[in-house]
This record gives C-alpha cells, sequence and structure tokens, in this order.
C-alpha cells in the first residue's frame, strides 16, 4: 500500500495511467481484437516521438524561455542528409548514421551560438534558425527520392515477438538519459540551471558550457531522429519532422517535466508518448474525421495538463 | 535572460547622455529597419515606390499587423500564444461561412471565441499552468474546429467586408492608414491609459501589482480576451482580402506574429512591449517577406531563410546598441 502511494505520488506515473486507460477503450471498443498489434504500432511510433522528447526536456529544464524550437527543420535537413549519404548502400548506414547526428550537432551548435552571441530568448534564436534550416533543406533536398538502403529500412522496422528492436534500443537509451540526468554532474548541472541560473554559477557550475552542451545534444537527437524517420518511413522528406515541434513540447510537459525548468523526468516521456500516438489510433479506430480528432486530441491536451496542473515556478 | 540588469548607482550626465541616445536609438531600431527595407526595395525597383505598389506590397500587412498585436498583448502578461496562427484560420473559416450566411449566428460565434480566449487566460492564472502547452492544445481545438466548418477551401466573405478592405483612400494607401490607425489605437490604450500600465505591470513585477491590490486574475483575462479580440479582427481582415477561406490559411501566422514582437522591440518577459514597433515589425516582415526578395530575384526556395536572417540581423544590431546601454 505504502509502495503504491510512492508509486502514485510519481509525477510520471499519470502518462502511463492515461495511456492504458486509452488503450483500454480501443480494445473495449474492437471487442479485444488487435490490442496486441496496437501495442506494437504504438511503440514503433512512440520511439520518434521519445528521441527528440528526451532531448527537448533537457533543454526545456535550463529553466524558462528555454525551448529547442528548431527540431522539425532539422529533423526534416538530418533526413534528407541521411538517405543522400547512404545512398541506398547497405555499407554506408554508418557513415550516414554519422553524418545526420553531424548535421544535427552542427544544429545544436549554431543554436546555442545564436543564443550567446545575440543574447536572444532561444525561442527567437531556435526560431530564425529554423527558418535558415529549412530553406537549406527544400534547397538541398529538392526532388530527392533516394530510398533507404534494405539493410536500414529493415533495421528500422525489425520486430522480435512483437517488440520493435528501436523500441528496445530506445528504452536503454532513456536509461543512460535517465542516469545522466540524475546521477551525473552533467544533468545535475542542467537541473541546478534551471532552478536558479545564478545560484548554480556562483555554486561553480559551468552555465555556458552546459548550455551548449544541451543545445547540442537536442539537436543530435533530432539529427538521429531524422535518420531513423527517413529509414522507417523509406525516404527523406522536407515535412517529414512537422508533428514533431508539438509532439517533442507536449510529451516533455504531459510527462511531468516542470515548464518553469529545474525539475524533469525520463519515464514520463515515455509514458506521455505512447498516450499520445495511443489516443490518435484510438480516435482513428472510432472513424472520427480529421476535424474531430483534431478537436479532441487538443481538449484531451488542455485537460490533461489542466489536470495535472502547474508547479509554482521556485521563485 | 541570464544577465539581470543591475542599479549602478549615479551616473554622471555625460554618461546618462550616452544612455538616452543608445535608448533612443534602441526605440528607433523597428523603425530603421523598416526604412531599409524600404530603400532596398526603392533602390531594386523605384516603380514599387507608388500608390499603387504599396497598396499591392502591404496587402497582407493588416492582418498580419492585428496577429502580431494580439500575440503582443499575451507577450505582455509574460505568456505566449502559440495557437493565434490556427485561431486566425478558424476565425477565417467563420467569416466565410457563418459570418455571411447567418450574420447574427457568425458575431455570436466570434463573440464566444473570445470568451473562449478569456477563460483560457482565467484557468492559465488559476491553475497555474504554461501557457504555452495550452494554447498548444487549443492551436489543435482551432483548427480541428476550422476543418469541421470548412472541410475544403470554399466559402465568401461578406459584401460589407469585401468593400471595407478594398477601400482606396486619396494619396495614402489604405493598408498605411490602417497600419497607422491600429498603432495609434493600441498605443493609447496600452501605453497611455492607467489600465494599461497595469497590464503591462502585470508582465513586468507580478508580486508588486497584486501587493498593490490590483487582481491579476482579471489582468490575465483581459489580456487574453485582447488577443482573442485582435485575432478575431486579423481573421476577418485575411478573408476580406483573399476573399475566400481554407483552414490552413492562418497557420504560418503564429511564428510571423512572434517575430513581429520580437523586431518590434518587445521583449519576452518582464512587460516590455510596444504597439507602435509591433506594427512596424510587422510590416517590415510583410515587405521584407516576398516582395523585396522578389525584387532580389532569391529563389522561393530561399525566402524562408531571408526572413530568418532578417530577425538575425536586427537582433544583433540591438545587443550592439545594448551593450553601450549597460
Amino acid at each position: 500500500m505504502a509502495s503504491l502511494r510512492l508509486l502514485l505520488a510519481k509525477p510520471w506515473i499519470w502518462s502511463f495511467i492515461g495511456a492504458l486507460l486509452v488503450w483500454l477503450a480501443t480494445i473495449a471498443f474492437t471487442g479485444g481484437y488487435g490490442g496486441g498489434g496496437m501495442i506494437t504500432a504504438a511503440l514503433s511510433l512512440a520511439v520518434f516521438t521519445v528521441i527528440v522528447g528526451v532531448g527537448q526536456m533537457f533543454v526545456i529544464t535550463l529553466g524558462p524561455g528555454n525551448v529547442d524550437l528548431s527540431l522539425p527543420a532539422n529533423i526534416g535537413l538530418a533526413s534528407a542528409v541521411a538517405m543522400k549519404v547512404m545512398d541506398g548502400n547497405d555499407s554506408m548506414i554508418a557513415v550516414g548514421l554519422l553524418a545526420a547526428l553531424a548535421c544535427g550537432m552542427a544544429i545544436g551548435a549554431a543554436n546555442y551560438l545564436l543564443i550567446w552571441a545575440l543574447r536572444i530568448p532561444p525561442i527567437i534564436a531556435t526560431l530564425s534558425a529554423s527558418f535558415i534550416i529549412q530553406s537549406i533543406d527544400i534547397s538541398y533536398g529538392r526532388g530527392l527520392q533516394i530510398k533507404p538502403p534494405p539493410g536500414f529500412a529493415s533495421f528500422t522496422n525489425w520486430q522480435i515477438f512483437g517488440i520493435p528492436v528501436l523500441a528496445i534500443l530506445t528504452v536503454l537509451f532513456s536509461v543512460g538519459a535517465a542516469i545522466a540526468l540524475q546521477r551525473m554532474i552533467y544533468g545535475r548541472s542542467v537541473l541546478a540551471i534551471g532552478q536558479n541560473i545564478r545560484a548554480a554559477w556562483l555554486a561553480g557550475v559551468n552555465v555556458g558550457r552546459i548550455r551548449f552542451l544541451t543545445y547540442t545534444l537536442s539537436g543530435a537527437l533530432g539529427g538521429l531522429d531524422g535518420a531513423l524517420l527517413a529509414g522507417y518511413f523509406r525516404g527523406a522528406n522536407v515535412d517529414i519532422g512537422n508533428e514533431y515541434l508539438l509532439a517533442s513540447i507536449a510529451v516533455v510537459v504531459i510527462g511531468g517535466t516542470s515548464v518553469a525548468g529545474g525539475k524533469a523526468n525520463v519515464p514520463g516521456v515515455w509514458g506521455a508518448a505512447l498516450f499520445l500516438v495511443l489516443l490518435l489510433t484510438m480516435l482513428n479506430t472510432f472513424g472520427v474525421s480529421a476535424g474531430v480528432r483534431l478537436l479532441l486530441t487538443g481538449l484531451i491536451i488542455v485537460g490533461v495538463i489542466t489536470a495535472a496542473g502547474g508547479q509554482k515556478a521556485l521563485r | 535572460m541570464t544577465a539581470v540588469p543591475v542599479e549602478t548607482g549615479p551616473k554622471s550626465s555625460s554618461e546618462r547622455g550616452a544612455l538616452a541616445r543608445a535608448r533612443l536609438l534602441r526605440g528607433l531600431l523597428p523603425a530603421m529597419s523598416l526604412v531599409l527595407v524600404l530603400l532596398a526595395i526603392a533602390w531594386l525597383n523605384p516603380r514599387a515606390i507608388s500608390y499603387f505598389g504599396f497598396s499591392l506590397m502591404l496587402n497582407l500587412a493588416i492582418p498580419i499587423a492585428l496577429a502580431t498585436i494580439a500575440q503582443m498583448f499575451v507577450i505582455a502578461g509574460n505568456e505566449l500564444d502559440l495557437s493565434i496562427g490556427t485561431f486566425v484560420g478558424f476565425v477565417g473559416c467563420v467569416t466565410a461561412t457563418w459570418l455571411k450566411d447567418a450574420p447574427l449566428v457568425g458575431v455570436l460565434i466570434l463573440l464566444g471565441s473570445i470568451g473562449v480566449y478569456a477563460l483560457l487566460g482565467a484557468l492559465i492564472h488559476l491553475r497555474n499552468l504554461p501557457s504555452i502547452v495550452v494554447t498548444l492544445g487549443m492551436s489543435f481545438v482551432w483548427q480541428g474546429l476550422a476543418i469541421l466548418i470548412l472541410p475544403k477551401p470554399g466559402g465568401k466573405a461578406p459584401d460589407w467586408l469585401l468593400s471595407l478592405m478594398a477601400f482606396k483612400p486619396p494619396f495614402v494607401p489604405f493598408p498605411i492608414i490602417a497600419a497607422l490607425l491600429i498603432a495609434a489605437v493600441v498605443h493609447f490604450g496600452l501605453m497611455r491609459t492607467s489600465y494599461g500600465v497595469i497590464l503591462r505591470g502585470s508582465g513586468g513585477n507580478e508580486a508588486a501589482l497584486s501587493r498593490a491590490g490590483w487582481s491579476l486574475l482579471k489582468t490575465k483575462v483581459v489580456l487574453f480576451a485582447l488577443t482573442g479580440l485582435f485575432g478575431v479582427l486579423s481573421g476577418m481582415a485575411l478573408i476580406g482580402i483573399t476573399t475566400s477561406a481554407d483552414a490552413n490559411i492562418g497557420n504560418g501566422y503564429t511564428l510571423l506574429a512572434i517575430a513581429g514582437v520580437i523586431l518590434g522591440g518587445g521583449e519576452f518577459v518582464g512587460g516590455r512591449v510596444s504597439p507602435i514597433g509591433a506594427v512596424i515589425g510587422a510590416l517590415t516582415l510583410a515587405l521584407a517577406a516576398s516582395p523585396l526578395l522578389t525584387f532580389m530575384h532569391i529563389p522561393p526556395d530561399w525566402q524562408v531563410a531571408a526572413n530568418g536572417a532578417i530577425l538575425i540581423i536586427v537582433l544583433a544590431a540591438r545587443v550592439l546598441i545594448s551593450r553601450k546601454e549597460r
């Protein structure tokens, strides 16, 4: 009983409960049919949201105003870079992934350079950067119709007993991210900056370096996500990352990370990503029109955030 | 965001003079960027600088300016509205359908949507919610409603709206008159009235304002309702120009409006906004977005990048000036 109460006190448990409820509602509707396949599909789609969600989580944890709006453009460009470098060739998969990672890291570093050099709010810096990245992508990826190498495409769709391998790898990655956040100097520094940037600086945290690393990390994860998405959906596309602007922010907040900064958790990102994907599946199963689906998605996001309530900022 | 301005005590008169000059320069920066864009256009295509040219180039500036003003109100209260673009689209769909076919119902829907904005303000204040997430959710809601009202592009603007937006005053093109009017009205309301000071104060120092006995709930509700009001005006103006609507018609306005406010000298925190600057920022973006780039023969691929580059250049100039201000 005590352990149950302890579990319920965790901020991330609600997103998992929400995901479970949505799943139960859907299989109640279909009469138990397709419940397993739905989880498989949800896991494979949630992976892409989790990867960028974790990057966004570190950025948001840096404190008020910190957010990476360049992720969609970043994902789009990286997907094109990965496909061009791989060029449908199995032997180039690793090189292509590295190229996408490098592209994402460069974008993240450029974002921080703008924030630091122009001393502008990260929202505007990443927004301006995303305009430029978008143009580069449109120009670079025009008419790009390179299919991913067969090995890479089957890797991103590979399942063992109905569990996508990519999801298993992403779980391992999330465990790593959670350890980095809670047990390593880097993560503790991010939390400290989010709680009080001045106190963190006075305590000897190298604020500039940590912020630089965080934006670069977010960029790198966006780049990786772009390459994986291109593999999963069999091709790069300028608009491939569009939905991840809202999704990456939404999973972070629904997952129980404080928008005021200084408080983060990784499991919630998973719970919220599953919740959002299952929610879409449910509405599709119910056969509602696109308009109703958007309307309900929006109302549920507002409802969830209202029920979860905001935390008072620490200052 | 990292640097907190520190009071440095009394200053010598020469320092104070330099400070005043830097402030003035900073205030003039939005206007200077607009002049710069205009000069570039005049140099590239002198014929564009005419009554007809301005009417054409600034055609879409009115809805952009109104959306920017809408965004400015929430930013004055330290919040952000990520749904203004889809809201403008929703209003556009209502304008092109209900407002023409059943004006009374249309007016009620639009008034109701302003009420929804006011409620959002109350909800955000009472539950202490992050506005970014709430408005993110609302952007889905408005988009969904817009698609339900108008599943495919169509509808028609009411005739009175069409004739209003096609108004051709003598000597000065309508968009310029409209921009001046919008800037003057909002400037007076927000910068010159006593309640306007309270509204900006709610973004400047919440605690001080609430200790002085002002209701923070009320200021937030008023700010959000004003955002809703100007969002409605923007959507209607847009449909008056395009004559028909589409559920996705306003999607680009969210980011354009934020950029316009910042370009016009507004800041994300502290209630530091400028209505005149916001309108100038919107005009600059509207001009820089396509006419200038077309005259410069920049391929459409790079027009978005040029927008980003203009933002970065203006902000860089502001940093150089602010450095003197410190």
